[in-house]
């Protein structure tokens, strides 16, 4: 890996006033983001992984919030810095591509200029002209045909993976370091989940743009991936490569979301694989792991919160939450054959 | 758009017949009530009576009656009782008081209004929030006929602040004018500014919390630009209905009440007084005159409408 990594979290915790108290959506997530890479962020609804991506941008700011630790993008701290220095940054070194292209667009301006207003918010001077010339650009580059003719139309012209690639375009309008790219494809259909697939896929090796992908879709992720996150509950349970989180995954909830993926390979299950049980509430986690109530394997240890480490010494930058041993986790992630979560006894 | 305004003008022309369908017949069960009579005048005499009757058609089928009052009308013969003048002459006559009020008084609502709407949603929650909303539910609150007779009697009879009422004519003096309009204005706008701020307030909290709204600020635009460009303009369309219709209806029979207060010589205080003397003919002139504004306003807002939203625009040419 390269040295510096370009953009940086550290310890990040984002809590929120709620009438139930503060409720905790990140709790103290840490990584790095080298340039020209992608990272995965997974989890389910309610594990943080959107509010972490949408701090990095200070779009959580507000009085209901407290943001505590750091986030440096090539050593600028942005936890600390004032909303004028944020909103310079954002669109401009940090894109950011959201989940519904549906309604991601403001319906009443035309989408060629959404696009000229990201430029003209950072670059003062961008003519007229010139802000829908590299409209027209942005567009061919994210394979939108008849770029000259669309680029006037309105969001509601457009079909739904047509408004991404829009979206995706307005994104790279400013040529920035980082994009993170808030569940891209959730809102889209299989086929056109692809191509926007690639096409960020594409972004990320001709540009070197490094890029964040939040996610709760490991197909997703085993398509563009180089490095994932598993997040749960708000925070960080396993970190590793891609290989190395597909072939070799250490904590149980990695499992579990394995287990449920259907593979066209493999015989077909009676049942697909669930992960028993529901997230708990933010406002009232269990002590100790958070994974615990919906984990099969739980023992005595599970009752302190384990600390995010690499417990092999062959892959240091393999990182888990989970007391059980190396040797352990290799014994019981095997179920039918294949890794999963086996069912809890009843 | 040819069709579009051909479709509409379609539309104004059934509403205009069915208002004075309405009206015509809310005249024919009033009971104890001998148009003739009324017609004729005061101390008039049988005969008088019987050719009025005759003139008029009284005596005939209720829709033999109806097309007679409409020939009238269209024919600028409709005539109030006493004194003998044409009703459309009255009108006219009354339409600059009327217009003068209602637009300076949709001027003053919308912009006190919207201005409100908006420092309510850009500091909600605030107490600068608090107090525009007490002002707000209070001006809702407050009935016209209350009003009115408060401000004339505290800024005009104790402060004199105000001339006493009456109307000037703008071209004949601005100035006169101008004075003579204040209070009449802020009684008919009180109301709206409410109203509007309270509309507008919660449209904007509504809008705020949209993604295209993260996604301006994601752009990393200024929170001014995302406020009006972004929050601002998409909560004004809402705003535009509720213009149109308050608007039309201003004109057309809100101005009543605020007109006889301030002796504003206008259509709506000709509409009261001729209410008070059951005069078929004028208030029929003059429910026709309101509907037609209501009904054209409402034409118009359809028109701006397709404007502020390109997904009206798309709708109407698509059909």
């Amino acid at each position: 890996m390269s040295a510096e990594p370009i953009l940086s979290v550290n310890d990040l915790r984002v809590g929120f006033a709620t009438e139930g108290g503060l409720l905790q959506a990140v709790d103290g997530v840490s990584f790095e983001l080298q340039s020209g890479e992608v990272l995965a962020i997974v989890g389910e609804s309610g594990s943080g992984k959107s509010v972490t991506a949408q701090t990095i941008m200070g779009l959580t700011r507000s009085k209901n919030s407290r943001i505590e630790g750091s986030v440096t993008l090539e050593g600028e701290e942005l936890v600390e810095a004032s909303d004028a220095t944020l909103r310079r940054l954002r669109g401009d070194r940090i894109a950011m591509v959201f989940q519904d292209p549906m309604t991601s667009f403001n319906p009443v301006y035309r989408i060629g200029r959404q696009i000229a207003e990201a430029m003209r918010a950072h670059r003062g001077d961008v003519s007229k002209q010139a802000g829908r010339a590299r409209a027209i650009e942005l567009f061919e580059a994210v394979g939108i045909p008849e770029a000259e003719r669309r680029i006037d139309d309105y969001p509601h012209e457009f079909s739904g993976g047509m408004r991404q690639r829009a979206m995706i375009a307005m994104a790279l309008a400013l040529e920035p370091e980082v994009l993170i790219a808030d569940e891209p494809t959730t809102a889209l259909d299989v086929t056109i989940q692809a191509q926007i697939l690639r096409l960020l896929g594409n972004l990320n090796r001709e540009r070197g743009l490094a890029t964040i992908l939040i996610t709760h879709d490991l197909g997703v992720v085993a398509e563009v991936a180089d490095r994932v996150l598993v997040m749960y509950a708000g925070k960080v349970v396993e970190e590793g490569t891609l290989d190395e989180l597909f072939y070799d995954p250490q904590h149980p909830y990695t499992w579990g979301l394995m287990g449920s993926l259907t593979r066209l390979d493999r015989p077909r299950p009676k049942r697909l694989p669930q992960i028993s049980g529901a997230p708990p509430s933010l406002l009232d986690l269990p002590q100790g792991c958070s994974f615990r109530p919906r984990c099969p394997h739980e023992f005595a240890e599970c009752s302190r919160v384990p600390g995010l480490e690499a417990r092999q010494d062959e892959a240091p930058g393999h990182r888990d939450r989970c007391w059980l041993s190396a040797e352990q986790k290799r014994a019981k992630r095997e179920v039918e054959g294949r890794i999963g979560l086996e069912a809890p006894a009843p | 758009m040819a069709r579009f305004i051909v479709r509409r003008l379609a539309g104004m022309a059934i509403v205009l017949f069915a208002v004075s369908v309405i009206v015509f017949l809310v005249f024919n069960v009033i009971p104890n009530y001998n148009p003739a009579e009324a017609l004729a005048g005061k101390n008039a005499t049988p005969t008088l009576v019987k050719n009025t009757e005759e003139e008029w058609g009284f005596d005939k089928s209720l829709p033999t009656q109806y097309v007679t009052m409409m020939k009238k009308v269209f024919n600028g013969e409709l005539t109030q009782y006493s004194p003998r003048i044409p009703v459309d002459e009255r009108i006219a006559e009354g339409i600059p008081a009327t217009l003068s009020l209602s637009i300076g008084a949709a001027v003053i609502w919308l912009f006190f209004g919207l201005l409100l709407g908006y420092i309510g949603a850009v500091r909600a929650g605030g107490a600068l929030d608090k107090f525009i909303t007490g002002f707000a539910v209070a001006g809702i609150s407050i009935p016209v006929f209350l009003l009115a007779p408060v401000l004339i009697y505290f800024l005009t009879y104790k402060l004199e602040i105000f001339p006493s009422s009456g109307y000037v004519g703008l071209t004949e003096e601005p100035w006169e004018w101008f004075t003579h309009l204040i209070l009449p204005w802020f009684t008919v706008a009180i109301l709206s500014i409410g109203f509007y701020s309270r509309v507008l307030r919660s449209n904007m909290l509504d809008v705020m919390n949209e993604d295209y709204v993260r996604t301006a600020r994601a752009k990393g635009l200024s929170e001014r630009k995302v406020m009006t460009r972004h929050v601002l303009r998409n909560s004004l369309i809402p705003i535009v209905t509720l213009f149109g219709l308050d608007f039309g209806a201003t004109v057309a029979g809100t101005a009543i009440l605020t007109e006889s207060f301030f002796n504003v010589e206008g259509v709506g205080l000709y509409a009261a007084e001729s209410i008070g003397k059951l005069e078929l003919p004028p208030i029929m002139g003059v429910t026709l005159y309101g509907a037609f504004f209501v009904v054209l306003v409402n034409a118009l807002v359809d028109i701006a409408y397709a404007y502020l939203d390109p997904r009206v625009r798309l709708g109407a040419s698509a059909q």
